[in-house]
This record gives C-alpha cells, structure tokens and sequence, in this order.
C-alpha cells in the first residue's frame, strides 16, 4: 500500500475514531477529544490530498455485490489540490470548534456529523467512479444538514434553512445521478475512464452536460440556484459555514471541472457560454446582494455565490477560447479558476471563522448593531481585516494575482472577427470590473462597520476577545491569505502542473510570469519598490510624530451639535443606500414608512418609523410559485392517504401488477 | 537588463516620483489658480498648497475620542499608495523595472488601496458625516471600477498587453492610432474616471464648505495636522499622476526611453509642460461646470462606460 491509498485508509479510520470520540466523551473532554480528532482526520486528508498533487498514484478498491463495478477512490493531481484544500481548512475549522462550540453545537450529534461532513468532503474528489462521487457527495450532503440543524430547537430559522438546504442539495444530487446516468448509458460504465469516452457531440451528451451542471451548480451557490446558501450559511454554526463556504460549495466547481476537463473535453461552444452566463450573473447578483446585506454572515454568504460565479465564469472562458483554439489564455483562464479556487477557500474560511468570533463576543450576527470591535477583539479584527481584504481582490492578497490572471486571459484571448469572442469578451471583462468594485464598497463595510467607529449596541460595547484555539485558526487563515498572495509563482505553477498544462511558471521572487503572454507580476517586488519609495516619507512622518505627539480630544465634527450619540453614525443599511438607490431596480427593496402626528397636526410628527427589507428578488420571483405549487399538490396528494392500512395494501398490490405487466411485455 | 541598468532605472524611477512629489501640490495651486483667474479673482498663487502643507506638518494632530489604527496609519497608507502609481506610471520614463512591469491592472488596484484606506479613515471617528463621505465615496469608486478597467482593455487590445509603456509607445510609433476612433474613445472614458477617481467636478467639488454636498472632504473633516498634510499629498499627487498619464497617452512624446541624462531631463520638462496644461484646462474648465447630484453621477460613469464600451468594439472592428 503506497502513500496515497494509506492516507485514504488513514482517513477512513481517522473518521471513525473521531465519531467514536464524540460519542463517548462528554463535556470539555469532547470539545477538545473530538476536535483533535477531526483535525487529525483533516490533516490526513491533507498529506494524501498533497501526495496525489504531487503526482503520486493510489488507489482503493471496495468491492460491492451490488451489480457495479468496484468503488474506487483514485485521486488523480486535480482531485489531490481539492483534497488538500478540504484537508488544510478542515484543520483550521476542527481547532476553531474546540473553542468555539457550545451548547447545541457541541452535542455528540454535532461532533459526530462534522466528522462524517470532512470525511465525505475528502472523498468526493478521490472517487475514481461515479457510483462513489456520488456516495461520498450524499455522506458530505448529509451530514451538512446536521450541522445546518446544529440551533434547531431554539432557532425557526435552522429548521427553515435545512429544509431548503435538504431539498435543494438532493435535487442537485438527483440531476447529478442522473447526468452520469445518462452518460453511462452512452457508454456502458461508471468508471471516469469509461464515462470519458462518450462523444461530446451527440445530442445525450448534451444533455448529461445540462444535467451535470444544474446539479453542480446548485451545490455551488450558482443564480439562480443559490437560494440555500444565505439561509444555510448563517444558521450553521461557524465552523461549518467555512467548511461548506470554503470546501463545499467547492466542490460544485470540482464537478464542473471534472465534467468539462476530464470527462467531455471539446464540447460545443453553448457549453462554454452556458458555463459564463451562469458564472457572470451569480457573480453580479451575489455580490450585488452582498452590498446591501446587514447580517454579516449572509453577506459573506452572498460574497461566496460571487466568487464562485468568477471561478464559472473563468472556467467557461477556457472553454470558449480553447475552443477557439487560443491555448495560452485558456490555460491562464483556467488557472485564475484554480488560483480562485485556493484563495477563496483561504479568504472565506478566515472571514466566516471570524465572523463566529463576533457572534461568539457579542450574540450579534446584524452589522447594524456592531461597530468598535478593534478594540476590544485585536486579533479578530486584524485576521478579518485581512481577510476582508483578500475578498476585494486587494494588492498582495492571492485573490488580487487570480483576478488579474483572468483579466490578463481576457486580453490575450482577443480573436478579431469571432462574433461570439468579440462580444462575450468584453461582457466578461465589465462582469468582473463591476464585481470588483462592488466587493470592494462590500467589504470596506463589513470591516468599517463592525470593526470601526463606535459600539452601536450594549452587546458590542461588552465584547471580549476569544480563546486561543479560536484566535491560532484565524490568524493561520490571515498568513495564507497574505502568503498566497505573495508567492502567487510557485502556488500557480503546481495549480497548472495538476490540471497538466503549461502557461504559469515563477520568476524574479516568488512572482508569477503567464508565458508566452509577456505578463508578469512580482507581488514581493512590488512591495519591496512600494516600501523603498515610502521609507523617507515614513521616516519624516515618525519624526514629525516624536516632536508634535498626538492629542485625543473633543468629540467629532457634528456641524457644531455636540450631542454625539452612536446612533448617530452609519450603519451597514446606511452605507449601502446609495447602492441600493443606484440598483433599486434589480434589488426592488419594500421600504414601509409609518408616521405618526402629534395629536391634530398634520406637520408635527411625534414617530416616524421606517423599515427596509430587501428580499431575494429570484427567490420571490422563481421559488415562491414553486414552493406555492407543491403544496397545493401535496394537499391534494393528502386526501390518498387517509391511515388506513387497506388502503395502502391496495396501492402495494396496484404497483406489483404494474410493475408485473411492465416485466411480462 | 544587467544590474547597472536595472540601478539607473531604479533612480530614474525615484526621479520621477521626486518630481512629482514636488509638482502634486503646484499642480492644485494651478488649478485653483486658473479657477480664480476665470472667475477674475487675483488668486493666492500657485505654491499656495506648498506653504498650507508646510503649515501643517508643525501642527499637533488631534484626534476624536475612540478611534483606532486606521487614523494614525490611514493617511500614509493613502500616500504611500500615490507614492507607488507615480513610480509604476511611465510618465518621466517609459523603462520598466524588470520585475515591476506598469501594467494598468495592478495601476489599478494600487489606486484602489488608497481609495480604500481614505474610506476607512472616514468611518473611523465615528461621526455621521465621515461615514457618508465614506459611503459615497465607495458607491462612486464602485461604479468607475467597469470603466476604468473597459478603457484599460480598449487602450490594450491594440498592442495586445496592458503594460503601460508598451501601449505609451504604440502610440508613438503610430500617431495615427491616436486619432483611430478606439484611441480617442479610450481616452475620453478614462479622463472620465479620472475626474472620479480624484473627487473633480462634477463628481465631486473639491472647494465645497457644505457638509451635505461634500464626498473627499467629508473622509477628512476629522483629520488634522500631518494626517491631513498625507492625505492632500496623496490625493494631489494622484490627480497629478494621472493627469500625467492622460497627458502621454494623448502625446506620447518627449517621453523618456533610456537613462541617459539628457533623455530623462527632456521627459521631466516634457511631463511638468504636460501637466501643467491639463491643470490649468481642468481649472478653467470647472468653472463652467455644476455639481452633479450624487445620483445623477451614475450616470455619467454608463455614459463614460458605453464610450469605453464602443471603444473595445471599435478594435474589434477596425483590426
């Protein structure tokens, strides 16, 4: 048994153990028994994920007496960088939950299901075949849902969002099953080898296609399939929103990967526009809803339905100019994708666990009630900060470098004279610009809001910092973030080695040259030129400091009022009302004033109220008529099931007839 | 490129940021100057900023009560960010350093972290007007992003590269490109964002005393001292850097293209003449002009994008 196969039964063991732990142990004990046990599980998964990046073959064979070929768990490179991904942000989230559970979520169900959640993650990028992708996808499904479940008893809310998380986590499963179905009745397999040989051009292909990526994107937050995840992400607790932000949701991406690349490679052109219309919008409506959000965890659950539409929208792009046979940009195009992928789960992890720092400080998940937390939560503030700015695609965090890769592909991948080149270019370029520019008002809010300013709540002014465990994770989260940023060569040659194409190599200090392209960009160096030039201006700025010292005083500027009450400041809803005015169209908020008069004048308000809510226009637009109609069907299909047991004997005979007729004919 | 090169670019690099460390504070004296001259007022002279600055540096700064981190380092993030697009602008010089090529993205986004520790500042103290400037100040920057990044593509496509001086000397080696229906377009939508990005009229007006109306001074009524003496700095140095930039995009020549002596004191006086023109039109030309209304500013930014946007179409067409 080589390194690979023995991490993969290391894994399993590890999974075992740790649920054996949970179940076992009470109290503290488990808190800190299980956690280190699920981190031991996690970072098993991130040698083998590591050793199968590196190229190393293994594989474990389950033999079933059910009519399929074995289950294989075969990782190939690109399988081997998921797992690692899951394996490194496992470890984090494990050490996180030590400090952070209680309660509910540090019950033995909780404990037992994050151990089953990372271990279903680990395997669905092994699997070798579709009947174990799809066992491992369902472990990983499942066992989220328990986590989603973790405040059931005290919060509606859980119960809501785990039924939406169930119910469109298993239609994604059911168009996936069905997808590879199809595929395998193209060519007689589940193995991948085997599902690789179906002809991309035919018309069930086709098909399998537009299944396949219905359901991925659904586990990927993808518009207008996303409706889970604002809902799922805030009500799980912390650590296993980051793991589904970071890992999960990835693994929709993983799919689609592994669809496009390894399974059909060279389908038609409407596949790759298909995959950047769905990217491009989720990432204009995510992150469209991100800005107007308050409650921080929902707007980070907006932010990643953004994110992982660029990674579509990059992934879609190689296929567009691959197919326009313009190999250097598309291979850019596809390791911005990766290099997305990575600093995502880096930046997103960070700022969910962040996000549980505060909800554990102060109980408040809304924005509008916080504000002044770098004061008093130091570490949280400066790994969210960080954090914060890796999501606006900052210089020198990592997704600044993927950005620009995929901007750089976007130029090279010129073709005069192609139509569809020549306007779904552009439209991608505006895409992300605009993307780009809302992330940045985004997150300059999530962090200026809770972290600045002044305490908008007594629970905010009463905040503490957190314990260790909770503070090592993100503060490890903030150094990957920064450090992907600063070597983006080394990181993104070993992101094009595992997808087996050229076109990123490093140069000068850890920097990252496209070749063939004349782009280049040296984070490190940039740095180094930016403090060369800075270091005289800060030297006179340090001494001016020694001879006129600072003076706190007064209050601020309030146009001569000196009542100066926090509620007088900003807040999240504040910030984002220009936007919202910008695009009240597209977010089409219900603003409901309410004035009331002083006795009989008309003029003399004695209470204006105002409200604001923006509702998901897609979900209120798309899911409620659904939702609407299947319950009136489920009402109908009541009045067949009445509880007596005849009756429902008859319906079991009525369906052995049939199914006998079906059989004789 | 040898070690002694990559030396002389370094201090020809250094050179330019110098000059136009020293030209940021004339370059809103002339504006102010010009203004006045318009408006048939004497003026208080170009240097003017140059003596305000000196003014400031032996103040104390005060502070409003709870405010963190982001006061004392905000405002030298803001101008080490200026500091940084001056060096990477090929405006003195068009010679890249081998590792820090001036490509227009990363231009871009070094801009955007001055735009974003200006924001910051803004929220830090706490009070309601630095939390509006800061917010409309985030809403205006978002919405240039498309803009700003549409005419970088459009400027591109014709060399096939974003590094700035690649695309500064096409369009010296071919004037005509210049005039080409994609190379004015570009450059009108990017003078556009310009005028956003540095809180120009009718974006923003600079001379403004009402809070109500107010987006860059509102960030910065609670700074003081050298706090603000950085972020004036910065803020002009940006103007003058990407007035600069306009300037050789517009006429790409006297630009430097080596280090010897004599190219790079033809590039200083070329830049500064550059410069100084621009100025002076901008300031003339805001007095023609009225203040937007913040909601109208969208506007302009989809009227400025849709040039941007015939531009990158306008390549597609002709090449």
């Amino acid at each position: 048994m080589n390194g690979v196969a023995g991490g993969l039964v290391a894994q399993l063991l590890l999974a075992v153990l740790a649920v054996v732990v949970a179940v076992t142990t009470t109290g503290h004990r488990r808190n800190l028994l299980a956690g280190t046990a699920c981190a031991a599980l996690a970072a098993a998964g991130a040698v083998t994920g590591g050793l199968a990046l590196a190229g190393r073959q293994g594989a474990v064979e389950v033999p079933t007496t059910l009519p399929f070929s074995p289950l294989v768990l075969s990782p190939d490179r690109l399988g081997g960088l998921f797992i690692l991904v899951a394996g490194v942000v496992g470890v984090a989230a494990s050490v996180y939950a030590i400090g952070y559970v209680h309660g509910a979520s540090a019950s033995r169900s909780q404990w037992s299901a994050l151990a089953v959640f990372l271990l279903g993650m680990q395997l669905v990028p092994a699997a070798g075949d579709a009947i174990t992708f799809l066992l491992a996808w369902e472990l990983m499904a499942a066992a989220s849902t328990v986590l989603v479940l973790a405040d059931q008893t005290r919060s509606p809310a859980a119960r809501e969002a785990a039924l939406w998380y169930a119910i469109m986590t298993h239609l994604s499963m059911v168009a996936i099953l069905a997808g590879f179905a199809v595929l395998a009745g193209q060519t007689g397999g589940t193995g991948f080898r085997v599902l690789a040989n179906a002809d991309p051009t035919s018309p069930a292909v086709s098909v399998a296609f537009g299944l396949l990526v219905l359901g991925f994107a659904s586990k990927a937050g993808l518009v207008p399939l996303h409706v889970w995840l604002p809902r799922a992400h805030p009500e799980a607790p912390s650590h296993a929103s980051a793991l589904m932000s970071a890992v999960m949701v990835k693994m929709g991406v993983y799919g689609a990967l592994l669809v496009a690349l390894r399974l059909l490679p060279g389908g038609p052109t409407w596949w790759a526009v298909l995959l950047m219309g769905l990217g491009g919008a989720s990432a204009l409506y995510g992150i469209l809803q991100a800005a107007v959000a308050t409650d921080i965890k929902r707007l980070l659950a907006y932010s990643t339905s953004e994110n992982v539409g660029l990674m579509f929208l990059a992934l879609g792009t190689a296929l567009l100019l691959r197919g326009y046979h313009v190999p250097g940009a598309a291979s850019v195009a596809l390791i911005s994708c990766l290099l997305f992928v990575v600093n995502h789960a880096a930046f997103k992890a960070t700022l969910f666990l962040g996000a549980g720092a505060i909800l554990h400080a102060t109980g408040e998940r809304d924005l509008d009630r916080l504000g002044g937390l770098v004061h008093r939560m130091p570490w949280t503030g400066a790994s969210f900060g960080v954090a914060a700015m890796g999501a606006a695609a900052l210089p020198v965090t990592g997704a600044f470098v993927a950005e620009w890769a995929l901007l750089q592909a976007l130029i090279h991948g010129v073709r005069p004279g192609d139509q569809v080149v020549a306007v779904t270019v552009p439209l991608a370029l505006a895409v992300i610009a605009l993307t780009a520019g809302l992330a940045l008002l985004t997150f300059v809010k999530a962090y200026g809001i809770a972290f600045l300013a002044r305490p908008r709540s007594d629970a905010a002014a009463g905040a503490h910092e957190v314990p260790t465990t909770m503070r090592v994770a993100m503060g490890a989260g903030a150094i990957a973030v920064v450090a992907l940023g600063v070597v983006p060569g080394p990181v993104a040659a070993v992101l094009a080695r595992s997808l087996g194409i050229a076109g990123a190599q490093p140069i000068g200090l850890a920097g990252l040259e496209l070749t063939g392209m004349g782009a280049l960009l040296d984070p490190l160096s940039l740095t180094i030129l930016g403090l060369l030039i800075g270091a005289p201006a800060l030297l006179y700025v340090v001494v001016l400091a020694r001879r006129h010292p600072r003076e706190v005083a007064a209050p601020g500027w309030g146009c001569g009022g000196i009542r100066v009450s926090p509620r007088m400041q900003y807040t999240a809803t504040s910030y984002a009302e220009p936007l919202m005015r910008v695009f009240d169209d597209a977010l089409q908020p219900t603003r409901d004033v309410e004035v009331t008069t002083v006795a009989d004048s008309r003029y003399m308000a004695a209470r204006v109220e105002y409200r604001q809510r923006v509702d998901d226009v897609v979900e209120v637009r798309a899911y409620a008529p659904l939702v609407a109609a299947a319950n009136r069907l489920a009402d109908r299909a009541r009045g067949i099931q009445n509880g007596s047991i005849h009756r429902y004997l008859a319906f079991s005979f009525a369906a052995l007839v049939v199914v006998l007729l079906a059989v004789v004919r | 490129m040898n070690a002694a090169e990559t030396a002389a670019t370094l201090l020809v690099l250094l050179l330019q940021v110098t000059v136009m460390t020293a030209l940021a504070p004339v370059v809103a004296g002339i504006t102010r100057q010009a203004r006045a001259r318009v408006e048939g007022r004497a003026g208080a002279g170009v240097f003017q900023p140059w003596r305000d600055l000196r003014k400031l540096v032996t103040k104390r700064p005060i502070h409003a009560a709870g405010t963190s981190w982001v006061t004392r380092v905000g405002p030298f993030m803001l101008l080490a960010s200026s500091f940084l697009i001056a060096a990477l602008i090929p405006l003195v010089s068009a010679a890249p350093l081998p590792l820090v090529p001036d490509d227009l993205f990363v231009v871009v986004s070094v801009l955007l972290l001055g735009t974003v520790a200006l924001a910051l500042l803004g929220l830090d103290a706490g009070s309601a007007f630095g939390g509006m400037g800061s917010s409309r100040h985030m809403m205006i920057a978002a919405l240039v992003e498309p803009t700003v990044l549409m005419a970088v593509y459009a400027l591109s496509i014709p060399v096939g590269s974003s590094t700035l001086s690649l695309i500064v000397a096409n369009r010296r080696d071919d004037p005509a490109s210049i005039a080409s229906p994609a190379g004015v377009l570009g450059v009108v939508a990017l003078a556009v964002v310009v005028l956003a990005e540095t809180g120009r009229l009718p974006v923003d007006n600079p001379s403004t005393h009402l809070e109500l109306t107010m987006v860059h001074e509102a960030m910065i009524l609670e700074t003081s001292a050298r706090d603000l003496a950085q972020v004036e700095l910065g803020s002009w140095l940006r103007l003058t850097v990407l007035l600069g930039l306009v300037g050789n995009l517009v006429v790409p020549w006297g630009v430097a293209t080596d280090a010897t002596p004599a190219a790079v004191a033809i590039g200083i006086v070329a830049i500064v003449v550059k410069i100084g023109i621009l100025a002076a039109v901008l300031g003339a030309a805001e007095v023609g002009l009225a203040k937007l209304r913040l909601f109208r500013v969208p506007e302009l930014l989809a009227g400025s994008f849709v040039l941007a946007f015939l531009a990158v179409a306008a390549s597609y067409l002709v090449a």
